[in-house]
């Protein structure tokens, strides 16, 4: 897995720095005059070549880096270094701790709320296949999934915020300070995560539940007398979760790196936020590292899918 | 938790009450239907017989003639929205297929049980054989986990698992496909039910372990005093065990009696052509086994009048006759029954012919090489 994230260091890097573009002209501005511009290169290390630019770029995650050689106008980036924006003029590390835990938490309930939903409605689905209650929640489901999130978003701002003013505007409080707060502008966000996600669910355990409908155990089950809701849940699912979880570990991950369109219709100041502006910006180090967090996240999502696999099915154990 | 509908008969009273009393199982007119795409698929058509409690019945035929999905009917296992069924399941004086889904599940694994052909796929690979058995056990009876689990150490020990203190936690995958079988039967027997069904239980294990599981299955019969339907497609198994035995083909019951006197005297050429194709060790070396020629019926479009007349030698004896019409079941002699066209002397001509036949090449073979 530490091989694994050092490959993805180099590919991050170098698929960024092969970008045309001159980040030192960025950074200083059209009417740049040519010595400041070479300055600013030589103090942001583009005028290396691209290994030595890869190696202080590593080196910098474990020991930290300084950017410029004069002791007394250096900016020292402490280890972890991920980079220092020079459009924003912020270490890049700073930037991220204080937009990720908006995203964190916006992940985390979202996915609460559609996980529970997603399988509940799944499970009721398959126990219903082929009635009006099942083709009707497949329907919506359906329509939810087909649903661009930004729309839904764009409804629920317009009708419960402006119209009703149930809630207030979603402004990030965190949860730490003012709970019912926290809740009360988290709401709509989530339900906008949500209603993509749980849509997706409810298809995947309803497809879950019904293949292993068709299983000898499954049949089992059902001669012991058990009734049916425990066949579904205990026996049917229970044997179908493992692509659940897969899923549902991969998408976290994926939403921990940035849920841009949800962030941005909410101006939450999360990763995906910041991640649109530092593409607009081509502020080169932020989306490195926003990348490479990102990725970071799916690997670490990877492996622990991998262990609970373990924890789900006696056959992965290693004895 | 619904409980047993009826009070237990001990063994032997019902056969003491009269001749209107039914038997402990008793399927009437049974028909079991699949709607799909390409039309109503057939799957048992017409299928009647009667089994007295303590008897075993053994259900012969190939892949898709009707006998898992029978079984499956008596277990009320059938999903009532994919299958159409129909006719009478009397068991122990109650119409199973008129009670409610609820009284069904609540026979089911406890007054009716069934073990299925492959032990390998049929536990479930996520949970220890300990605890699926305590839990066929909690579905029935109000007892405590512990209690439950003395119990379930006892039965695995019954049915011949070694080590079972340290087997009871094991997962299935952690064990033997004979072993998983041992699980399955006493999964199926914890609740001591009155009737168990095995479907093909040992068409899924090695040729030495099938003979230990079908004597277990025996022994346990004998002293639970359980009523066993058989299903199998090996004819070969079924002198060994069974009292009764249907032949079952084209969705139908097309010959039934009692076990030595089909042996002896089968009438059917279709049971006839089964009894020719079973391999046997007494048969001289080098002698071909006699197939059945031709391939079973399309179960969406059953053959109108007999079900085996494309396939049969002697059709033609019949002019016609098992083209357009159906055969009845009739019986040929007390307890015997037969749905065939062909006259009862050409029927008893042609069976002692083949039977003389088989029984030649044997006795040729013992000639030569006495052993």
């Amino acid at each position: 897995m530490v091989i694994l994230l050092l490959v993805l260091t180099l590919v991050v890097f170098f698929l960024f720095n092969l970008l045309p573009g001159d980040p030192a002209r960025l950074a200083c501005g059209k009417t740049c005059p040519p010595p400041v511009l070479e300055a600013i290169r030589h103090r942001l290390g583009y005028d290396l070549p691209p290994l030595e630019q890869y190696f202080r770029f590593v080196s910098g995650l474990f020991v930290g880096r300084s950017f410029g050689d004069n002791p007394e106008t250096a900016i020292f980036c402490s280890a972890p270094c991920l980079g220092y924006s020079y459009s924003r003029h912020q270490d890049v590390l700073d930037l991220l701790s204080r937009a990720f835990p908006i995203t964190f938490w916006l992940t985390i309930g979202g996915f609460f709320i559609w996980i529970v939903t997603g399988l509940i409605a799944g499970i009721f689905a398959a126990l219903k296949r082929g009635r009006w209650q099942d083709r009707t929640l497949m329907g919506i489901a359906l329509f939810g999934y087909s649903m661009p999130s930004f729309f839904i978003g764009l409804i629920l701002i317009t009708f419960v915020v402006i119209k009703w003013q149930w809630l207030p505007f979603p402004v990030f409080a965190p949860p730490e300070e003012d709970p019912a707060r926290f809740v009360q502008t988290m709401l709509l966000p989530w339900i906008v995560i949500a209603v993509l996600n749980a849509a997706f669910y409810v298809r995947l355990t309803r497809n879950q539940v019904l293949e292993t409908f068709s299983e000898d155990y499954v049949r089992t089950a059902r001669a012991k007398g058990l009734p049916e809701r425990v066949v579904v849940v205990k026996h049917a699912l229970r044997a179908g979760l493992t692509p659940i979880v897969t899923a549902a570990g991969l998408d976290i991950a994926a939403l921990f790196g940035g849920a841009i369109i949800t962030e941005s219709i909410f101006s939450l100041q999360g990763m995906g936020n910041i991640a649109i502006r530092s593409v607009i910006d081509s502020d080169l180090p932020v989306i490195t590292a926003i990348t490479f967090v990102g990725a970071a996240f799916i690997i670490a999502a990877n492996l622990i899918v991998d262990l609970l696999y373990a924890v789900l099915d006696p056959r992965v154990r290693v004895s | 938790m619904i409980g047993r509908l009826t009070q237990r008969v001990p063994a032997g009273s019902v056969a003491a009450t009269g001749a209107k009393e039914r038997p402990f199982l008793e399927v009437k007119d049974l028909f079991v239907s699949f709607p799909t795409e390409d039309g109503l698929v057939h799957a048992v058509d017409g299928v009647s017989f009667k089994l007295e409690r303590g008897k075993t019945l053994a259900i012969v035929g190939e892949s898709g003639s009707g006998k898992s999905v029978t079984a499956q009917a008596i277990m009320g296992l059938l999903d009532r929205r994919q299958a159409q069924v129909s006719g009478e399941i009397w068991l122990d004086r109650q119409n199973l297929l008129a009670l409610k889904p609820a009284q069904v599940q609540a026979l089911r694994g406890d007054a009716m049980a069934m073990i299925f052909q492959d032990p390998m796929s049929s536990l479930h690979p996520f949970y220890r054989i300990g605890d699926q058995i305590v839990e066929a056990i909690r579905a029935h009876r109000k007892m405590p986990r512990s209690e439950a689990r003395r119990e379930t150490i006892q039965m695995l020990r019954r049915v011949g698992i070694p080590a079972v203190e340290r087997r009871v936690d094991a997962y299935p995958h952690q064990l033997s496909g004979g072993m998983r079988q041992r699980v399955m039967i006493a999964m199926a027997l914890i609740n001591s039910p009155d009737l168990l069904i095995a479907d093909e239980p040992t068409t899924a294990l090695d040729v030495t372990v099938q003979a230990q599981i079908l004597e277990l299955i025996q022994d346990l019969q004998a002293e639970f005093g359980t009523t066993v339907i058989v299903i199998t497609h090996d004819l070969g198994i079924v002198a060994d065990v069974a009292d009764t035995v249907a032949v079952m083909y084209g969705a139908r019951i097309v010959e039934m009696g009692p076990t030595s006197v089909l042996y002896k005297r089968a009438e059917m050429p279709y049971t006839l052509g089964l009894l020719s194709s079973i391999p046997r060790m007494d048969r001289e070396a080098g002698a071909r086994l006699e197939p059945i020629r031709g391939n079973p019926p399309s179960p969406i479009r059953l053959p109108v009048g007999c079900v085996f007349e494309p396939r049969c030698k002697y059709a033609q004896l019949t002019n016609g006759l098992s083209q357009t019409v159906r055969p009845d079941l009739v019986e040929t002699e007390p307890d015997h029954f037969v749905r065939c066209h062909l006259t009862q002397d050409e029927r008893q001509r042609i069976s002692s012919e083949v039977l003389t036949a088989l029984a030649g090449e044997r006795a040729s073979v013992a000639g030569e090489q006495p052993a």
